[in-house]
């Protein structure tokens, strides 16, 4: 009988495994994004086709190889990356952050600030004004976190409230800055700038710069402290029971405050890296630039590990970078804000699905029982 | 033999990983009071779910005066006449007595909106005939439980139930009001029901049952006749095997004071004093039990002692430290144990594993945490592998499985294992032994006992009058936040304590029952 | 105009909460629906002159409705995670209305209708009309019919609501689905009196302030309306602000940032969780007890 058995250990991982869950609602994801495509008459290979190249550089049509492209992808997996870090963080201890974006921006908006009016010297002004973002993302985030603990707000509106009004702020701050029109300022000191010459040469050009260092740490640390710290220990222990914790001495609103606060310095981090990264200049945010939101289905898909969601932001950064590929093979590009979308309501009935495949799996056991009988 | 109102044959209902009932039997005579005896996880209360119709049986079927039918869901058990005044009341706090008894099969005037007018009437009717005093427009957070009892028990009555079924009915009400529940369900038999009676508590059953039917881990024992067996009998019944109800004692060797609570006042969440002015001494090597009524203060005791709420005016000493305005996690250093009555949500983290959870009150110290605070887990776990073979907790998977894998008595373990291996100075015990069996209950109480006879201060807080009376050597009797009385074990009855509990000053007491 | 969409989507949140749902996707639905009335209104309009105003709300309306269902069915029959799964309705929204106007109108905008909705008598638009009647009904069905305390009781205590027989799971279906109509009403009305087109910011977070009305209207109609009011003043102060020259010496931003701030503002000092129905956002299983 070794049918039914195969099928069992398949189901019996879905149940067990989350990383496995995952796998299955990121390929349902792109099933049904396919389909879309399928419906509104344009051709889904070219989807494939796009991230085929961005992956390996390679492209299909002109049997090329072009580096440039997996620079790219790198590059953009930053934010993504950084922001899933920030879900997944405020996730571990129970909170809801989807002020990622806010973080973001106050993160990016000091970042700029400090790079076009602070101190110009070598290698350490952009390193300051990373750490003066990450600064900014704690306090944004820390406010959600003393709102909660404190007077119990709910931190899914707070967030929200926040995230409009870190845009507008931004807004208001960068147009004092003299020079600055309505959508650019003048263009940074070669001092503040994050690109390194070896990368580009590595990478043909593309965008990937030394922020990938910080990213690389940024995981390294997330996972360190949550799984060995006796710091993670107690925000764990918060996120899991805060009346049990706070039985056991935890000291619980200072640990809610200092996880939304941590959770804010990824955000912050990746706003930081994305202004001094990817632009010349400093910027006036029209609108937001979104790494908050994705972010929220990164953190998800990623189960908020330290390894997870470091895969899903590269899986979301390669879509997005895939974004002007596709566009020239017309697929729109607001195809991946869908695949985000359907990512986030697949995981969310997570819970569903287990619940159907344990009913399947009762269901096959009693037909085998009344088999054999 | 065919005046059965209820026949439930060969009914099987399994849980996940648990066969909670195994192939019973039970039938039920027109116009009896049945008892079902158990303990608890014994399988009583699913039993009656099935009858109820909230779950669906397995296998088996159920026969009501004689014609069998299938119950799927509580609406077709109303219809056949079967009501159930639960456990855990299914009321709706802001809504009114009468909004309650009427939700589901509301009756509306012609243009459509709710008639609660009509419904009033009604109520008042029934309340008056079987003797259920109720104000049909009082609010249900405003009245107390046993009142809110008979609204429970109004909601199947005003549905034309004719037979009840009462699932633990006493766990919530004081000795007097106990003794008004069993006039009621005596009138209720009166007027010509038959009534099923939830219990563990033997006293109960010898007071109102004709019969009784007794379940032990999901099967059917036997089916007596309660006027022909004692309490011991049905006890032995109940659990298999003969158990002495009384603990062995040496009896106390009280030192100093240990724990000093002078004239505190706490809040309580909504606000207002739920302790006031309480004053109370523990010596080492005595334990003092707090006899009183769910919601009576002693949460805010507790909590003031553990430092979970703020104390508003008097003072708290251990050892001559004052505790009063520190931290939990001082108070846990300063040598404060705590066995917390709710295990689920105060006592473990479910979703931790056995180590995790037996190192939280002490996870920053070394050596479980270096200097850095990096923790380190190969001490964690052979420490907890020690736990785990003094106490005799039965963890399959050892040191690392999930605590919310365990079963009661050996999640309660777990926490006692902990509390007592902080070697705390006063160790406060809140309800430790509810909802579990009787080996994992004989366990714990000779636990406490072990920890007093080694110099500890024990204030024990149980709503199990027994509990009390038997373990501890001074008992203190809380009322309205207030120490009606302290006495010697041996000093009062359980008549007089209940009289306290209800709120009689202490003189009153002592005059009544020396008439 | 600003505070009828406001008023109509709190009072579908209303009904949502009360019930026990909290729906977090009220946003991503009053994008939808707003959406889908403008795509209707400007395929109509030629058709059917100003009337198709009153078709483009139906269907905007019944979109909401629709993709309420997803959020429904996740967390009622799947016991998902409420938070998450209207958070991914959300995001599904922003992406799917821009993807469609490509599809539909090859950029990332509908185009532009000619006349949306037109002020009546007096310069009020139908739309408070609409919120009007839509509260004055919620109201008289919540409080003065049986469905209204049934409703109710499923938000308070559903297992007790079950034990007399009430199927809770329906009736918490039927509250999400209201929910979702009554969003995508809001968003239709929306996009129809305050500009000629759907863009990515047409709705900018309304959905979310109606949240807050909800909460800070203490879960009943009349503090819901009067929230309502509040707020929506205070969106409508960016716009006049301008007609005042002492104000228009302050950057716009300001006042764009106004009703976020108060709101949050709101959410602190009202931060009563006493409130709010017992059972709201916890996860309901049946038989348990």
């Amino acid at each position: 009988m070794t049918e039914p058995a195969k099928k069992r250990s398949f189901k019996d991982l879905l149940l067990k495994s989350d990383a496995a869950l995952s796998v299955v609602v990121v390929l349902l994801g792109f099933l049904c994004g396919t389909i879309l495509i399928l419906c509104v008459g344009r051709n889904p290979v070219g989807m494939y086709k796009a991230i085929l190249q961005v992956l390996t550089g390679y492209n299909i049509d002109r049997h090329q190889w072009y580096v440039r492209y997996v620079g790219e992808w790198l590059a953009q997996s930053m934010p993504f990356i950084l922001c899933g870090l920030s879900m997944g963080f405020a996730a571990r201890v129970g909170l809801f952050n989807i002020g990622g974006e806010g973080q973001y921006v106050v993160g990016l908006t000091i970042a700029q600030v400090f790079a076009l009016l602070g101190p110009q010297f070598s290698v350490l002004q952009w390193v300051v004004a990373l750490v003066l973002a990450m600064l900014g993302g704690a306090l944004w985030g820390g406010i959600v976190g003393w709102l909660k603990a404190k007077y119990e707000v709910s931190e899914v509106v707070a967030t929200i409230m926040l995230n409009y009004i870190a845009l507008y702020g931004s807004r208001i701050i960068m147009m004092r800055i003299p020079g600055t029109n309505t959508y650019k300022t003048l263009d940074y000191p070669a001092t503040a700038l994050l690109g390194s010459s070896f990368l580009q040469k590595l990478t043909g050009g593309s965008m990937l710069n030394l922020g990938f260092i910080f990213v690389i740490l940024s995981v390294i640390v997330y996972w360190f402290v949550i799984e060995k710290t006796r710091l993670g220990f107690g925000l764990r222990a918060t996120g899991f029971n805060k009346d049990a914790s706070r039985c056991s001495g935890i000291p619980v609103t200072k640990s809610i405050v200092l996880s939304m606060a941590i959770s804010g310095v990824f955000a912050g981090l990746a706003g930081g890296i994305v202004a001094l990264g990817s632009f010349k200049y400093g910027r006036v945010l029209s609108g937001n630039d979104g790494y908050g939101f994705a972010g929220i289905a990164v953190g998800l898909v990623g189960n908020s590990t330290a390894f997870g969601t470091m895969l899903a932001g590269l899986l979301f950064g390669m879509l997005s970078s895939a974004q002007p590929l596709m566009e020239s093979n017309r697929i729109p590009k607001e195809i991946t804000f869908i695949i985000q979308g359907l990512v986030v309501i697949f995981i969310a009935i997570r819970a569903g699905l287990r619940m159907a495949i344990t009913y399947s799996m009762k269901k096959n056991i009693l037909r085998e029982t009344q088999e054999n009988e | 033999m065919d005046n059965n109102a209820i026949e439930m044959l060969g009914i099987t209902k399994t849980f996940p990983g648990v066969i909670a009932n195994d192939h019973i039997n039970l039938s039920v005579r027109d116009n009896e009071v049945h008892a079902l005896l158990g303990e608890n996880g014994a399988g009583k209360s699913t039993l009656m779910s099935i009858l109820f119709g909230t779950y669906d049986s397995d296998e088996g079927q159920i026969k009501i005066h004689g014609k069998e039918v299938i119950i799927k869901d509580p609406n077709a058990a109303t219809a056949l006449g079967i009501g159930m005044v639960h456990q855990h009341f299914k009321l709706i706090q802001n809504y009114t007595v009468t909004e309650n008894i009427v939700l589901g099969i509301e009756s509306t005037n012609k243009f459509g909106m709710l008639d609660l007018r009509k419904a009033e009437k009604r109520v008042s009717e029934l309340s008056k005939k079987y003797g259920l005093m109720v104000n049909p427009r009082d609010k249900i957070e405003d009245i107390s439980v046993g009142m809110q009892q008979r609204v429970e028990i109004l909601k199947t009555l005003y549905r034309n139930a004719e037979i009840l079924i009462f699932d633990e009915p006493s766990a919530v009400l004081t000795p007097q009001e106990i003794e008004e529940l069993m006039d009621i369900i005596r009138k209720l038999k009166a007027e010509g029901k038959t009534i099923i009676l939830i219990t563990h508590k033997l006293k109960e059953i010898k007071a109102v049952a004709d019969r009784c039917t007794v379940l032990r881990r999901g099967k059917y024992i036997g089916t007596v006749d309660v006027a022909d067996v004692s309490e011991q009998q049905m006890a032995e019944m109940m659990v298999g095997r003969a158990i002495n109800f009384e603990i062995d004692k040496s009896p106390p060797r009280a030192g100093n004071i240990i724990l000093s609570i002078e004239n505190i006042s706490v809040k309580n969440i909504r606000g207002i004093l739920g302790v006031r002015n309480l004053s109370l001494d523990v010596r080492s090597g005595e334990i003092v039990g707090v006899a009183g009524i769910d919601g009576n203060g002693q949460s805010e005791l507790i909590y003031a002692i553990t430092g979970l709420s703020t104390v508003e005016s008097g003072s708290i000493k251990v050892n001559g430290t004052d505790i009063t305005h520190m931290t939990v996690k001082e108070r846990i250093e300063a040598g404060i144990g705590h066995i917390p009555e709710d295990r689920h949500r105060y006592g473990l983290i479910l979703d931790f594993s056995v180590a995790e959870n037996c190192i939280i009150k002490n996870y920053d110290k070394s050596p479980y945490s270096s200097r850095f605070g990096i923790l380190d887990f190969n001490v964690i776990s052979r420490h907890t592998a020690d736990l785990i073979s003094q106490y005799d907790i039965r963890a399959g998977e050892g040191p690392s499985m999930k605590a919310c894998n365990m079963s009661g008595g050996n999640q309660q373990k777990v926490i006692i294992a902990r509390e007592i291996d902080l070697s705390p100075q006063v160790l406060v015990v809140a309800q430790p032994t509810r909802g579990l069996d009787v080996g994992a209950i004989e366990y714990i109480r000779k636990r406490i006992v072990n920890e007093r006879d080694k110099g500890r201060a024990v204030l024990l807080v149980s709503f199990e009058l027994d509990e009390i009376m038997n373990l501890c050597d001074r008992i203190a009797i809380i009322s309205k936040g207030e120490i009606a009385g302290i006495f010697k074990a041996g000093e009062v009855n359980e008549k007089q304590i209940g009289f306290m509990m209800a709120g009689s000053k202490k003189v009153e007491v002592f005059k009544e029952t020396v008439k | 105009m600003l505070v009828s969409p406001i008023l109509i989507t709190a009072t579908g949140g209303m009904i949502c909460e009360r019930s026990g749902i909290v729906n977090i996707a009220l946003e991503g639905l009053m994008v939808f629906g707003a959406f889908a009335a403008a795509t209707a209104h400007f395929f109509f309009e030629p058709v059917l002159g100003p009337s198709s105003v009153w078709v483009a709300l139906l269907i905007g309306s019944l979109v909401g409705m629709l993709f309420s269902c997803i959020h429904a069915f996740a967390s009622i029959s799947l016991n998902a995670d409420q938070t998450v799964s209207g958070t991914g309705i959300n995001l599904l929204a922003t992406g799917l209305t821009i993807f469609l106007s490509q599809i539909f109108f090859k950029q990332d905008r509908t185009k532009q209708f000619m006349l949306g909705m037109m002020p009546g008598p007096g310069g009020i638009y139908p739309t408070a009309f609409i919120a009007l009647c839509v509260i004055l009904i919620v109201w008289f069905v919540l409080y003065l019919r049986p469905f209204g305390l049934r409703l109710r009781a499923c938000g308070e205590n559903p297992q007790a609501a079950a034990s007399v027989g009430i199927n809770v799971l329906k009736i918490r279906y039927i509250a999400v689905l209201s929910s979702g109509f009554l969003a995508g009403l809001a968003g239709s009305c929306l996009v129809l009196t305050t500009n000629t087109q759907f863009n990515s910011t047409t709705v900018n977070g309304h959905g979310f302030i109606a949240l807050a009305v909800v909460s800070f209207g203490r879960w009943k109609p009349l503090g819901i309306a009067g929230a309502s009011l509040l707020f929506g003043t205070a969106l409508a102060f960016s716009i006049i602000a301008n007609d005042y020259s002492i104000l228009r010496a302050l950057p716009t931003e300001v006042f764009n940032i106004m009703p976020y701030a108060i709101t949050l503002l709101t959410l602190v000092i009202f931060s009563g969780k006493n409130y709010a129905p017992q059972a709201t956002g916890k996860i309901y299983k049946k038989g348990a007890s």
